[in-house]
């Protein structure tokens, strides 16, 4: 198995875990504790990250607002102002979340070197 | 090197999380806000209603069916369960705006929003809303049975809102990033104040007494006089009051103070008002009494309003809710039904007071120096340190106006005595009247009502119908309270009140009906000074000409009436412009707009143009005749609608018909010509921008949501008819908040409909699912269950068990 693919399902699993009990930055813990273990190389270190919890957090949300329609979220759609459109809002939901991730991720990396050295 | 990297990611994450976390100006905190275990995804969702739940403090089991419309029925064993269950489904339903309200009614709404509310909780805590709210509890504290059901609200609400996680809380905690704080019995007192601000919280005394100062004593008793030429009163007129002997009270030989100032607090919506009426058995088209209420007030989502059945083995009502008080406010049970619309009384007044130095310690009174007392009111601001702001109270009420606040420099301000802050136990009228059987019960019931005056409507199944006009009522000297009042002087104060007995009421009258639409409420010929406080003319005449003009009555009328948009007041008004106005003067273009509206039968109907012509060709005529009013630093509220009428019809030359700003001397005949050409220039104008001027679209009424009408959570573009002035009284933002027809069949049959929605979670498909029936005038079946075992029509059932 690829590193960037061990990394890419470890995220996932520690921030599913961690979701359970603690708030939005258990991403950013997940993030971070997994690129101290699993060390990427170069854009990997962000992208990997980046995608997982982008994928948890869009595959979460369109499990909950299809189940409603969406109905809320075409509404916060138009007050953040995204037009109105549901897939605008999974789609920054998962840039969000996939953003404090993959920075949570480049310092768990610089931690992990320092630990080598 | 490496350190730098380590140092840089270091903060780039402190950064992320910042970023994300905190909530910058209207912009929720992002991470927090979109996070789909926590966050607003969580939101998507209706409220679970089925399931055993556990509840602490519950005696027995509670059973609660919900219908279709997300209504619960409560089946409980005692009052306490009942309404310790009526707070839990309030709470899990209307949570925020059950808070949200509060939090207004009280002036915190800056611990909330931050600076912005600074001035509006500065405004609230100046009026006294805390105070009134203290010694409503005191009353309230006097009856040990209404306290033990305040407090099992509370705790209702309570065992809500400590199970509720916060991934739970509803959308706009969400938003603003807060946390819902535990109920206390205060803040149903404190709901109950926020009714009574808004409805019997306007007055025009110092606005009034700059007109008098202005204008003179002449002018002003034309411009503002007590009773116009028309009235139809709630009481009718043929009323025999012999058997009142109370007299009214001896007007004092004291002087006015004839003083000014620039800018008074926020008043209510002028529009807040309503409609009801019940007809008689023998009126009746089945022989049963039938009873219509429907309250106007500003169209907010989540609606004010919210409807459950509540029932005990003794006693079973059905019928809208007010989030935070306890009972049904407007509806029926098996015996009895009930509606409310405003009685609109002065019982708000100034008082000019006068301090014996700077520290506001002593003011005069009666040659004397009396001891104010202070309140320091604290008001925590989101993100910023505490306002603090000393109120002084007098025996009137707290000095609303001082060179702290709107008034002027020196020893003096304005005390203001409101029949808010007397204190009552309002709320023990409300559960009274939920476990009424007849007419004695409802009397009984009405006694313990103070503020604010209600026209209490009532039908009973025995075939009783009446109506009350309900309020702790001062015994005013003519004239007294319409103007400032020199605060130095006992003999200026409320002398006292108008016992219960002789409040002006009528039961069965011979016309077979009974009515009111915020219309004065008696004629002349009743024995205590009724000051005319901005009383409506057009609704009431309307509904009483209806009733009147039919022998039967059907539950279809009845739909019809509260649904009627005729307009009387552009009847009584367009004709005369017709004749006076001189048409030579018009263009093709203009002519033919005139000839749109000439041709209009007085509905203001969703498809038609006449009633856009109407309303925009009104508010140009009013706003250009009281341009006189246009005053910079005088507090000034202009004359009453129906009496501008009137003056424009038999006074065309008047003073004031003037525009203050041309050379031209203009007569009314000039104004209507000006501003009906105004009216087509507008028009046009808006029709290039959007399309034909049709009402529903030129009106666009709107329900707002309760935080600032946000779009998001709004509904927009109503095609509902009607103005602010027909029975159906819809106007953009105001209108028919709650529509119940009762038909007082052995048990009731009563249809209903409200513009919102059960839920008030706007991810919920019954946020807003009556709206678009409420519009076209459609009713729901409100579904009276009788038996708590009966399956039928309930989609779920929730019990509530007590926590072992």
């Amino acid at each position: 198995m690829s590193k960037n693919f061990l990394n890419f399902i470890i995220t996932i699993i520690v921030a599913i875990i961690l979701s359970q009990f603690l708030p939005w930055w258990s991403v950013m813990i997940a993030g971070y504790v997994t690129a101290l273990f699993f060390s990427l190389k170069r854009v990997a270190v962000f992208l990997v990250p980046f995608m997982a919890i982008f994928l948890f957090w869009v595959v979460y949300a369109f499990w909950l607002g299809n189940s409603n329609n969406f109905i809320l979220a075409k509404k916060i759609a138009i007050l953040l102002p995204l037009q109105g459109n549901a897939y605008f809002l999974l789609l920054l939901t998962g840039i969000v979340g996939g953003l404090a991730a993959g920075v949570a991720a480049l310092f768990g990396k610089q931690c992990s070197l320092l630990v080598k050295r | 090197m490496k350190y730098a990297q380590l140092v840089f990611t270091f903060l780039l994450s402190i950064l992320a999380f910042y970023l994300l976390n905190t909530k910058l100006g209207s912009v929720p905190p992002i991470g927090k806000f979109l996070n789909p275990a926590q966050g607003i995804w969580k939101n998507e969702t209706d409220e679970t209603i089925s399931g055993d739940i556990q509840i602490e403090g519950l005696k027995d089991q509670v059973t609660i069916h919900y219908d279709e419309h997300l209504i619960p029925h409560v089946f409980a064993k005692n009052d306490s369960d009942l309404y310790r269950a009526q707070g839990y489904l309030t709470a899990k339903h209307r949570l925020w705006q059950l808070e949200f309200q509060t939090h207004a009614a009280a002036g915190r709404l800056s611990e909330i929003v931050g600076e912005k509310a600074i001035e509006y909780d500065r405004q609230e805590r100046r009026r006294g809303m805390g105070f009134g709210a203290d010694n409503s509890l005191d009353k309230m504290k006097e009856d040990p049975k209404t306290l033990s059901y305040l407090e099992a609200y509370r705790d209702g609400v309570n065992s809500y809102i400590k199970q509720l996680a916060p991934e739970n809380y509803p959308v706009e905690y969400k938003l603003l990033d807060y946390k819902p704080e535990l109920w206390t019995t205060k803040k149903t007192a404190l709901l109950l104040m926020y009714m009574t601000r808004l409805l019997a919280g306007g007055d025009s005394d110092l606005e009034y007494t700059n007109a008098l100062r202005l204008f003179g004593k002449d002018r002003f008793d034309l411009l503002y006089p007590d009773f116009y030429d028309v009235n139809d009163p709630v009481i009718p007129k043929e009323t025999d009051w012999s058997y009142i002997d109370t007299k009214i009270t001896e007007t004092p030989q004291s002087e006015l103070p004839l003083d000014s100032i620039s800018e008074t607090m926020d008043k209510p919506h002028p529009n807040n008002g309503s409609n009801n009426w019940a007809v008689s058995a023998e009126k009746s088209y089945s022989g049963n009494p039938i009873l219509a209420n429907d309250p106007h007030l500003s169209l907010n989502l989540p609606s004010i309003w919210f409807v459950m059945q509540l029932a005990t083995p003794d006693h079973n009502a059905f019928g809208a809710t007010l989030p935070g008080a306890l009972g049904i406010i407007s509806g029926f049970n098996t015996h009895i039904s009930w509606g409310e619309t405003n009685a609109t009384r002065d019982v708000l007044d100034w008082y000019k007071i006068e301090f014996k130095d700077e520290t506001k310690k002593r003011y005069k009174f009666d040659g004397e120096w009396k001891n104010t007392s202070v309140r320091v009111e604290e008001i925590k601001v989101r993100n910023q340190e505490t306002i603090t702001d000393s109120v002084f109270y007098t025996h009137h009420g707290p000095v609303s106006y001082d060179e702290n606040f709107k008034g002027k420099v020196g020893k003096e301000g304005y005390a203001m005595k409101w029949i808010g802050h007397i204190g009552g136990n309002n709320q023990r009228t409300f559960l009274e009247l939920n476990k009424g059987k007849n007419y004695d019960d409802y009397l009984n019931a009405l006694k313990h009502y103070t503020a604010p005056a209600q026209n209490f409507v009532f039908a009973s199944t025995e075939g009783d119908i009446a109506l009350w006009i309900q309020g702790k009522l001062p015994n005013k000297w003519k004239g007294q309270g319409k103007f400032l009042m020199d605060g130095g002087k006992s003999e200026n104060d409320w002398q006292s009140f108008i016992p219960k007995e002789f409040n002006a009421h009528i039961k069965n009258p011979d016309r077979g009906f009974v009515s009111s639409a915020n219309q004065h409420p008696v004629d002349q010929s009743y024995p205590f000074y009724v000051f005319n406080d901005g009383y409506e003319t057009y609704r009431n005449r309307v509904i009483n000409d209806f009733l009147k003009s039919k022998e039967k009555i059907t539950i279809q009328d009845f739909k019809d009436l509260q649904n009627n948009t005729y307009n009387l007041k552009a009847f009584e008004l367009l004709p005369y412009m017709f004749a006076n106005m001189d048409i030579s003067k018009l263009n093709k273009n203009e002519k033919e707009v005139l000839n749109q509206i000439k041709s209009w039968n007085f509905y203001s109907d969703i498809d038609q143009m006449a009633p856009s012509i109407w309303d925009s060709w009104w508010s140009k005529l009013y706003t250009i005749v009281w341009d006189e009013y246009d005053l910079e630093k005088v507090a000034l509220d202009k004359p009453f609608t129906y009496q501008t009428i009137y003056l424009l019809k038999n006074y065309p030359n008047d003073d004031f018909m003037d525009i203050v700003d041309t050379p031209k001397k203009e007569t009314s005949e000039d104004l209507f010509l000006i501003t009906f050409k105004e009216t087509v220039k507008d028009l046009q104008q808006w029709k290039e921008k959007n399309s034909d001027y049709k009402w529903k679209d030129y009106k666009a009424t709107y329900l707002g949501h309760v935080l600032q009408a946000l779009p998001a959570f709004s509904r927009f573009d109503l095609p509902i008819g009607g103005d602010y002035n027909t029975v159906n009284a819809a106007s953009k933002n105001h209108g028919p908040s709650w529509r119940m027809i009762v038909e007082m069949t052995s048990p009731p049959t009563a249809i209903g409909i409200y513009p919102g929605g059960q839920s008030g979670n706007p991810g919920s498909k019954y946020y807003d699912n009556f709206v678009d029936d409420w519009a076209v005038g459609n009713y729901i079946n409100l579904l009276f269950i009788q038996d708590s075992e009966s399956a039928k029509g309930i989609i779920a059932t929730q019990t509530l068990n007590p926590k072992q």
